[in-house]
């Protein structure tokens, strides 16, 4: 389980890490370190290879060059997969017309770790409801998912990756499709899991603007790092940040005439 | 199992029929959150291919003679039911490929089969269309057996299975064995299809295994109302069916599925009534 490794500062460790799924690299020579406590968010534009980078450390793309330690641990060898929660870009995985409650679904954050041919216990369902508790769901555990709205449906799966009580929670783009509104009460709450809980955040977006108010780390990714240190560097540097951004990367641009890439939240 | 030995043609029937309309709606509660009911339809025409090869090898070689044709329907569905997840895989963004390829091959196979063995048309006849009154001693405890092994798989599985149903990249990612819990999950329909055949028959095991939860889901809140009224409906059906049709003589599968429509459209009146 790498609790040996418990009490090493590092939580992520990636070294000149390179992927490519065919024969261009989408992620090239990526450096990056996630210390105990941080709230990383981890920013670029749509197709910038965020979300290869986070499958890179879940295991679920295996680099071509480069390593991956997670806990001090190489993750070759890492099995704390409870250790980790995970919140994805729900729009992708989480199969929308699936008939379940908010219970059943916060409880499925138990099932690895519980393990084969077991049962949820008192104590497990305890869990799950502090996790709905946590996540400020209680008045909807009974609710069938599909009822929910787009930042209520984002919290219970906060909710589901939170009931194993993780170090480390990841999230994918997880606020597309919510209103602003419920955005910026969601960042709020991810704060105070960071704060009062401890828990370390890599939050994945491409909304710039928003999230420089509440995380203590950003990094900048467009198929090489540009950006790696904490928020008020960050915020100094942002528009000069941003031109290297764009300027090293205006021939992907223009090919995909994903302007929407460009633009920095001016909020 | 001497109590077995003592049951008329009519309770071995009967006793089947609950016993598949307990556990086929289970597995399409299963394969309908997954999307991929459509999977029975392939998988019963290929248990048809086994159940011919079964058929014509007990005619052509002595020493298999006493071996049930369902065995072979078994081993025969096992075998599609990997193929269709190495399809899946292999055509990756037309997944949905998987099914008619395995569904004309068993056709195909089966029509080279049945024409070779030269069995009576009505022994195939009953074999698609279903019978309750020629389910035999060893077909019964085909179908005991096979129904405790799939209701075994089912229980101790059954969270990764849903997991898994409801959100492959978490599943996998929260530690679940994923590629494992799919083999296994195959190895599972395979069971079911297999041993709901012979009552049901091949044409109708997918109804079977879609209806009862097709109706369920209309009225049902979670997964577990989905499971619980599925099996109610399951039984409703198969009991409804199974007396219907031995009183006007005609087929067992037909009148099962009968009964399951009527169940169907009494849901989705429910439903109409509950949002009205």
């Amino acid at each position: 389980m790498g609790h040996r490794h418990q009490l090493t500062d590092s939580v992520i460790q990636v070294n000149h890490l390179s992927f490519k799924y065919t024969s261009q690299y989408v992620l090239e020579d990526i450096t990056l370190h996630v210390r105990k406590g941080a709230f990383l968010g981890l920013v670029g534009p749509n197709g910038s290879g965020k979300s290869t980078l986070v499958k890179c450390l879940l295991g679920i793309q295996t680099p071509q060059q480069g390593d991956i330690s997670l806990f001090g641990e190489p993750l070759k060898k890492f099995s704390g997969w409870d250790r980790i929660g995970y919140v994805s870009q729900k729009a992708n995985s989480f199969n929308s017309g699936f008939p379940a409650t908010v219970f059943e679904v916060v409880s499925m954050g138990l099932y690895g770790k519980i393990g084969l041919f077991r049962f949820l216990t008192k104590k497990h369902k305890q869990k799950v409801y502090e996790a709905i508790e946590k996540v400020e769901m209680s008045a909807y555990t009974n609710e069938n998912i599909g009822n929910l709205s787009g930042g209520q449906q984002q919290r219970v799966f906060i909710a589901r990756a939170l009931v194993s009580d993780p170090d480390l929670l990841i999230l994918d783009e997880p606020t597309v499709g919510v209103d602003v509104h419920s955005v910026q009460q969601f960042y709020t709450m991810l704060k105070q899991l960071n704060q009062e809980h401890g828990i370390t955040l890599v939050l994945i977006t491409h909304d710039i603007g928003a999230m420089t108010d509440y995380v203590t780390d950003v990094a900048c990714l467009n198929k090489h790092l540009h950006f790696h240190g904490d928020t008020d560097t960050f915020t100094e540097s942002e528009n000069e940040m941003m031109s290297t951004l764009y300027g090293h990367d205006v021939h992907m641009l223009t090919h995909n005439h994903d302007h929407s890439a460009c633009e920095v939240p001016t909020s | 199992m001497e109590w077995l030995e003592s049951l008329t043609f009519i309770q071995r029937g009967v006793i089947a029929g609950v016993v598949i309309g307990f556990v086929s709606p289970i597995l399409g509660a299963f394969l309908l959150v997954r999307r991929i009911t459509i999977i029975s339809e392939a998988l019963s025409h290929i248990t048809l291919t086994g159940i011919a090869a079964g058929i014509f090898m007990s005619q052509a070689i002595a020493f298999v003679s006493f071996l049930n044709p369902l065995y072979m329907g078994f081993l025969f569905s096992l075998i599609g039911s990997l193929l269709i997840e190495k399809l899946r895989q292999w055509y990756k963004h037309f997944e949905e490929l998987a099914i008619p390829i395995i569904l004309s091959t068993g056709v195909g196979l089966s029509a080279i089969l049945m024409s070779a063995s030269g069995s009576a048309t009505t022994e195939w006849y009953n074999y698609l269309f279903g019978s309750i009154i020629t389910v035999s001693l060893a077909d019964l405890s085909f179908i005991i057996i096979t129904a405790l092994l799939a209701i075994a798989i089912m229980s101790f599985m059954y969270k990764e299975f849903l997991v898994i149903s409801f959100d492959q990249e978490f599943a996998s990612v929260s530690g679940v064995p994923v590629k494992r819990m799919n083999i296994l999950f195959s190895v599972l329909i395979a069971l079911v299809i297999s041993m709901a055949m012979k009552v049901v028959g091949i044409l109708l095991v997918g109804a079977m295994i879609t209806l009862p939860v097709a109706a369920s889901i209309q009225i049902a809140k979670s997964f577990r109302q989905i499971l619980l009224l599925g099996i109610v409906f399951g039984q409703v059906s198969m009991i409804g069916g199974i007396i219907s049709s031995y009183y006007l003589n005609v087929a067992t599968g037909g009148m099962v599925v009968v009964v399951s429509i009527l169940l169907l459209m009494l849901a989705m009146g429910i439903k109409k009534l509950q949002h009205a």
